[in-house]
């Protein structure tokens, strides 16, 4: 891949180089365990582990690509291009980083959360369709092959959709919104597949940094194009990018509050990774292509998400909906980042991954200990005087809601910071303006949202609601997340300029 | 005696330790309520030793760490940031002792809540004074905002509601949509946000932007209440008066007018800012400011509102002085937050003593109460001619610089908008005392007498007259802040 600079480390003799193997391994192999666990607590056990497996091992893998190494796992040790090559970078460990840390805090969080949601007897089935979307997910990361990603594209779509229309016992629509999600990301998958087949034809590789290396001289552009086309416009409906969004809203607030906080946290978060690595990584040979693409296309759609994300929030009155709204805006301003192209913006896009994890993380784990203490869907009036009904729960809600709306001392303001400081810098003031209103606008919705919570009295025969330390332990190290990354922000910022660098060179 | 540096520790963090054991201390409201004025000494305390060092010429610093690389967290007190941070302190220790009447004569709810979020709001006033960098001064001014939200809101009314849509929806807007950019800004054209004597941007940026760059910060920073974003301020109201006294007579809107003063002086370079001419336009915006809130405010017949209306037109002073950035000016702007604080809150105190006592809250219902509560419309009154700008009173040394600094800049038409403002002043803020004192009851009410409510309106204008006579203090450091 790209990043000269960057000493790789061969052959197998160490546990170092079968980190990532282990770490796709690890969570595909206890699925099938959770599946055939009757109870709920040995498959939560088995998603525990799996995940807490995971985060120690992004951990390891940053800590070696930290010091500007760059780890490659030949699978079954086949040699590129022929076998399937993973390779992990600093873009890489730290987008796997951000993904298993917060797959980890959801899965104990879902401890208590699941069962008001789903019923005991499906829970291990849950937490093998769980393990496997992240293992899914982690692959779907690491893997230097083109065909290879869509495998694992499959994998963990198809687990997402089973996460997804298990919501079906609380409420039917989630069968409806998981069919629109298999279909809509069958087509985005398709579409993936379709490209790679275009760029396999001409240059005859499916590993990508061959296909970096050749695709400059293959010589047919036309096909050159379509291949990038198709591939770019699939992973855009994986990441949900307007206006191929329009399976996020529904997916999100119907499936299992748990569910959505992982999908919300980790899932987009990976296809938009992915979607930088075809455009800097496959394609960074055909520069021209590529700012075509982001600064044509993906640029005004993403300010375009923004918008509709928000304004459709604003109009919300349930709130894990308004929350998916809200995550179709959040997108738009991570595609923003990647789509100025600039070292700058690229790290911006990184540190909104991140924190944008941790603040959605954290915002739909608190509903969904609202939806269990209340035992229905929690629209906006059912949170009425939430904040001195359930204080705890409703504080981290709280704390990630500011840090959603960006007040500083919160991971949010830093985000915002930096993708300020990107595009000023680019020197796109119109974008800024635009980018700015939305920002303020997000208050707004969220704003609803906390007035309702705080500044109205309980109705007079509310019922007494409990707070089980269980729950609201997870939710809490989330919120508190949120505001050590405001105030000690260096790891992330530090981290993602790294990840940048090894996306698109450049020291910012 | 504390280290320089303990004493910067104590006064950020005694508001907090309030503000963070006021709920542990609610089980007797009396320790709840003691906590607020011991409070205020503790941190005015820590104030005046920071304010001496920096009378001595030292920067007092504290440096608290690193969010990430070229952000820093570091207070670092300027002249004028002592001046600020002893105008917040100080008038906390008697707005606390007044909240305790207020909320008690009142039968007010949530008073836990109350003195907490209050006590947050003077830690946020304390951290933007004595802020060492932008960014510093930033963060916690939106956490003044974000932490004053709950206190308009306190009755939870539909009216208070939408009261704090406003408040929010506009101090949140500006700073967002103006304010950030500005200050993102300044740190890709400088290079940095820290404070510096004559500025960071001169010889960095290009001139013909610098009007640009100020109107962000001029509109940005919408708790400067410029118009036309000064509609939060009358919505803000809403709020119980020790609210309205403290926070929007002093703390919140001097800390607007307060990062204006430092982005003129500290940031931008006062040198710089005159010879581009680049805040000519702030200096017609602020005078129109002046004149049109005056105006607003004779015809309000809300004590509040039309008190409202005044801050807005006072605040425009401190901004016009910062505009015109010459050192006299500059020295009266500085002054004036002193002069203004302590005019303006005796005014909100009496307001709210008139409604505790008497439950009165309109001007024309004042007609003849003046003997039934001599000692609140005679601080009433003391409070408005030092805001007139009487001698032997406060406001006379502000007012005088201003409009020295303006003469000398050559804004004569500018000496005319003060001279026309403070005959308007006299109009509206002598209106009540007159109607109480010299017309014919027209209702009787029943007074119920709570000292806590009377004591420090009587207090802080002999403050005001104080403050005529004792200047010195509070000159030396407005001298500090443009000779160095």
């Amino acid at each position: 891949m790209t990043g000269a600079g960057f000493e790789l480390i061969k052959g197998t003799a160490t546990i170092l180089n079968n980190l990532p193997a282990l770490l796709v391994v690890i969570p595909l192999l206890l699925a099938p365990l959770s599946a055939l666990s009757g109870k709920s607590v040995f498959g939560w056990a088995l998603g525990l582990f799996g995940t807490g497996a995971s985060f120690v091992l992004a951990l390891m893998l940053q800590s070696v690509t930290e010091v500007g190494m760059r780890l490659t796992y030949h699978m079954g040790n086949w040699p590129p291009p022929w076998g399937i090559e993973f390779v992990v970078d600093s873009a890489t460990s730290f987008t796997l980083v951000v993904m298993s840390a917060l797959a980890f805090l959801t899965t104990l969080a879902a401890r208590r959360i699941l069962p008001a949601e789903i019923a005991v007897k499906d829970c291990g089935k849950f937490y093998a369709a769980w393990l496997l979307v992240c293992g899914g997910l982690y692959g779907l990361v690491m893997t230097a092959d083109a065909f290879n990603l869509f495998v694992f594209l499959e994998i963990s779509a198809l687990s997402s959709v089973i996460l997804i229309s298990m919501g079906a016992g609380t409420d039917r629509r989630a069968l409806v919104a998981s069919y629109n999600y298999l279909v809509i990301g069958a087509v985005g998958a398709t579409f993936y597949v379709i490209g790679v087949g275009f760029v396999y034809a001409i240059t005859g590789t499916l590993n990508m940094v061959d296909l970096a290396t050749r695709l400059p001289t293959a010589g047919n552009d036309m096909v050159l194009y379509v291949g990038f086309g198709f591939m770019v416009a699939g992973m855009m409906v994986k990441a949900a990018i307007f206006p191929v969004h329009i399976w996020l809203p529904a997916a999100y607030s119907y499936a299992p509050s748990v569910a959505s906080s992982l999908l919300a946290a980790i899932a987009t978060k990976a296809a938009l990774y992915v979607l930088a690595r075809i455009a800097f990584t496959i394609f960074g040979g055909s520069a021209d292509l590529v700012s075509m693409a982001f600064n044509g296309i993906i640029l005004p759609l993403a300010i375009a998400g923004i918008f509709v994300g928000t304004i459709m929030a604003i109009y919300e009155h349930d709130i894990k909906k308004l929350l998916a709204h809200s995550s179709v805006a959040q997108i738009g301003y991570i595609a923003l980042g990647f789509a100025l192209l600039t070292p700058a913006s690229v790290s911006a896009s990184f540190i909104h991954i991140a924190n944008h994890a941790l603040i959605k993380g954290g915002l739909f784990m608190a509903v969904g200990s609202f939806v269990l203490a209340l035992g229905r869907r929690a629209d906006l009036e059912q949170v009425v005087g939430l904040g001195r009904r359930m204080p705890i729960t409703a504080t981290a809600f709280l704390i990630c809601g500011l840090s959603l709306a960006g007040l500083p001392l919160t991971a949010g303001f830093v985000s915002k910071l930096y993708l300020v400081r990107a595009i000023l810098e680019s020197g796109s003031y119109a974008i800024l303006g635009l980018v700015l209103a939305s920002s303020a606008l997000s208050v707004v919705y969220l704003w609803k949202i906390f007035e309702v919570m705080w500044m109205r009295p309980a109705p007079a025969k509310a019922p007494i609601l409990v707070e089980t330390p269980a729950v609201y332990i997870p939710i809490l190290i989330v919120a508190i997340a949120n505001i050590w990354f405001g105030v000690d922000a260096d790891w992330i910022v530090s981290g993602a300029r790294l990840a940048a660098a090894a996306l698109v060179g450049g020291g910012t | 005696m504390m280290s320089v540096q303990t004493a910067m520790l104590v006064g950020l963090l005694a508001p907090l330790a309030v503000a963070l054991l006021t709920p542990f201390l609610a089980v007797r409201s009396q320790w709840r309520d003691a906590a607020g004025p011991i409070g205020g000494i503790i941190t005015f305390a820590a104030a005046i030793e920071i304010a001496l060092a920096v009378l001595e010429g030292h920067i007092p610093r504290l440096f608290i760490g690193q969010i990430a690389e070229g952000l820093s967290i570091e207070f670092a007190v300027t002249p004028l940031g002592a001046i600020f941070g002893l105008v917040a302190s100080g008038l906390w220790i008697l707005a606390a002792l007044y909240s305790v009447g207020y909320m008690r004569g009142n039968h007010e709810k949530h008073q836990t809540r109350f003195a907490a979020f209050y006590a947050v709001a003077v830690h946020a006033a304390m951290a933007v004074a004595w802020s060492g960098n932008l960014l510093v001064l930033f963060v916690f001014y939106e956490i003044l905002t974000f932490s004053t939200y709950p206190l308009v809101t306190h009755k939870e009314s539909d009216a208070a509601r939408n009261a704090g849509r406003l408040y929010m929806g506009i101090l949140v807007g500006t700073s967002v949509i103006l304010l950030l950019p500005a200050v993102v800004w300044v740190w890709l054209t400088a290079g940095s946000l820290d404070f510096r004597e004559g500025g960071i941007l001169a010889g960095k940026i290009d001139p013909a932007y610098l009007p640009i760059l100020l109107g962000l910060f001029a509109f940005g920073v919408g708790k400067a209440a410029l118009m036309p974003i000064h509609r939060w301020l009358p919505a803000a109201m809403v709020a119980p008066t020790p609210v309205s006294a403290l926070l929007h007579a002093v703390a919140v809107v001097k800390a607007g007018v307060f990062t204006i003063l430092t982005v003129v002086v500290y940031i931008i370079g006062a040198d710089l800012l005159t010879s581009s001419g680049a805040a000519s336009w702030l200096i017609w915006l602020s005078s129109f400011t002046i004149l049109a809130s005056s105006m607003v405010a004779i015809t309000k017949d809300d004590i509040k509102a039309r008190l409202a209306y005044s801050t807005i037109s006072q605040l425009s002073y401190i901004v016009l002085g910062a505009a015109i950035a010459t050192t006299v000016a500059l020295q009266g702007a500085a002054l004036h937050i002193v002069m203004h604080a302590a005019g303006k809150i005796t005014l909100f105190f009496c307001a709210g003593a008139i409604y505790v006592q008497a439950h009165l809250t309109k001007i024309s219902e004042l007609d003849g109460q003046g003997r039934d509560m001599p000692w609140v419309f005679a601080a009433f009154f003391i409070g408005a001619l030092s805001i007139i700008g009487i001698p032997p009173l406060g406001g006379s040394w502000s007012k005088f610089l201003l409009m020295v600094g303006a003469a000398d800049a050559g804004y004569l038409a500018v000496l005319a908008v003060l001279g026309l403002s403070s005959l308007l002043n006299v109009y509206y803020l002598l209106e009540p005392v007159s109607r109480a004192f010299f017309r014919d009851k027209k209702q009787t009410v029943k007074v119920t007498v709570h000292p806590l409510v009377i004591i420090p309106p009587v207090f802080t204008a002999l403050l005001s007259i104080g403050l005529f006579f004792y200047v010195e203090y509070f000159e030396a450091l407005a001298k500090l802040m443009v000779m160095r």
